[in-house]
């Protein structure tokens, strides 16, 4: 556990401690991250580590540069300083499309469906950089293995499932491409307290098929309790890191939410 | 302590989104208060409801003992209420001098003294001339509180003044807020900036789903056990049914 005040930072070297005694290799490495958009910087020296096989989990209060992690991983914003490394591969200066080929899959935060199409158009949509049709329908059938519902809903429109059913089957979209880093941008925003559980469940389902997760997720609480990693950001830094379950055990975590840490 | 306006039970809803549930707050003459409240809690819908710009479905509100509920917005600002918005609303195309001139509809030199005085004031008197397109977000926060100003409202809505603002133009703003709050004049303050906020305020009054879940001086609201669960959100556990925990 690493807090404003007890540095050691987060573990910079390439493996990262999982509190067990055993090492896990990272599939992201951030380090120094300054990135902003005009005259300011929204990251101020960002340092955080996804480690392979986890969910790591990144909260913070309204301004605290969550959005703008996701879109400098995603190459949508072009950091001004610091690295990020894909197992290895240099992320900054590419392109979105680069890091999709690169295997680096975003679910935005708002509805993003063809509401007209069907549910099985929409998840096959999730490859269309894939040039192979035999592959499409193998990924296809492998993502209805990680959420039988979905297969049941195929032939419906987008457009007639719930807000919880829609999310689902974007996560299914994301799957497409196997993604070595899923990045997932406050999944439970605008849905009903019941429906976050189903998503939530989902997100624990993907994690158990294989895949790795950096969530950003407005209900703290609930997305700390589901991860393996927490980092708690605030004011474009990182604040506190640890385990999803000591940091949300960690009674600084309020102060950072509602001021009073000096 | 007199209070100035106040909200009784207000309700409001959006399709099937309860915006506003059974909102009451009230706010006293002379104060500085606050409303916070996480994303989606309500507080721009309130400032809506107060301001004519969207119906309550039910329930009151009061400028003084005077019930002002569901009147248009250009009634509700003559009678005494000001406010800003979020992402402010100015010309870009008129000069900030003309954007002064639009709420009090002004041509006589003495609107035009009054306006250049308030630019003073806040600190832009010296761009009165250029398009208000030209100014910095910061600078247009300062020009609708300008223009707030020439009206003399009895308490001013501010909706998120430090958003996206630099530092030194939060401290500009905050100490306007100051002087005039010392002068007499009421505030009410939307804003998600915590330092600003509890920095500010004497009175900080918190929403969650529309409802208020804690009202009273910033050192209590920061220590509330409903504005932490509020701010972290509820932990839905392993529980089979978190619907029920509610």
């Amino acid at each position: 556990m690493t807090g404003p005040d007890d540095s050691p930072a987060p573990a910079t070297g390439a493996a990262l401690g999982t509190g067990a005694g055993t090492t896990v290799r990272s599939v992201l490495k951030i380090e120094d991250l300054v990135a902003g958009y005009g005259g300011g910087d929204v990251l101020r020296g960002v340092s955080l580590d996804v480690a392979e096989g986890g969910i790591t989990c990144v909260v913070g209060p309204n301004g605290a540069g969550k959005s703008t992690l996701m879109a400098s991983v995603s190459g949508l914003l072009r950091p001004r300083l610091g690295s990020m490394l894909l197992e290895g591969e240099n992320l900054v200066g590419r392109s979105p499309r680069q890091v999709l080929r690169l295997g680096v899959v975003q679910v935005p935060q708002n509805h993003s469906l063809f509401r007209d199409m069907t549910v099985k158009e929409n998840v096959e949509l999730g490859g269309y950089i894939l040039s192979d049709r035999a592959l499409t329908a193998r990924r296809l059938a492998a993502v209805f293995d990680v959420f039988p519902q979905i297969a049941g809903w195929a032939g419906q429109k987008a457009g007639s499932l719930s807000g919880g059913q829609q999310r689902l089957v974007e996560f299914a979209r994301a799957l497409m491409l196997e993604p070595r880093l899923l990045m997932l941008d406050e999944p439970s925003m605008g849905l009903a307290p019941k429906v976050l559980r189903t998503v939530f469940d989902a997100i624990r389902q993907m994690n158990a098929a294989g895949t790795t997760i950096l969530l950003v997720e407005q209900n703290a609480r609930a997305g700390l309790r589901l991860s393996s990693h927490g980092v708690v950001m605030e004011n474009g830094r990182v604040r506190l890191s640890g385990s999803g379950r000591e940091v949300l055990d960690n009674p600084e975590i309020g102060a950072l939410y509602l001021g009073g840490v000096p | 302590m007199t209070v100035l306006l106040r909200t009784e039970g207000v309700h409001k809803s959006f399709g099937g989104v309860q915006a506003l549930d059974a909102c009451t707050v009230q706010i006293d003459e002379g104060t500085v208060a606050g409303l916070i409240g996480p994303n989606g809690s309500g507080k721009t819908t309130l400032f809506n409801v107060i301001t004519g710009y969207a119906k309550a479905d039910a329930g009151q509100v009061y400028l003084s003992d005077r019930r002002i509920t569901n009147s248009a917005p250009d009634k509700v600002f003559a009678l005494g209420i000001g406010r800003t918005f979020q992402l402010t609303r100015i010309f870009p195309s008129l000069t900030v001098m003309e954007n002064m001139l639009v709420p009090c509809r002004g041509t006589r030199a003495a609107d035009r003294k009054r306006a250049m005085e308030q630019l003073e004031f806040v600190g832009i008197a010296g761009y009165h001339a250029a398009p208000a397109g030209s100014l910095s977000y910061g600078q247009r926060k300062l020009l609708e509180l300008a223009y707030v100003l020439v009206a003399d409202p009895a308490i001013i809505l501010l909706d998120e003044p430090a958003g996206g603002v630099n530092l030194s133009l939060v401290n500009q703003i905050a100490g306007r807020i100051r002087e005039l709050n010392a002068a007499g004049k009421t505030f009410l303050i939307v804003e998600h900036n915590m330092e600003f906020v509890m920095g500010l305020c004497d009175q900080v009054t918190v929403l969650d789903s529309g409802t208020v879940v804690a009202a009273g001086p910033p050192a209590m609201v920061r220590t509330d056990r409903r504005v932490l669960d509020a701010y972290l959100g509820e932990d839905i556990g392993d529980d089979p049914d978190p619907g029920e925990r509610t």
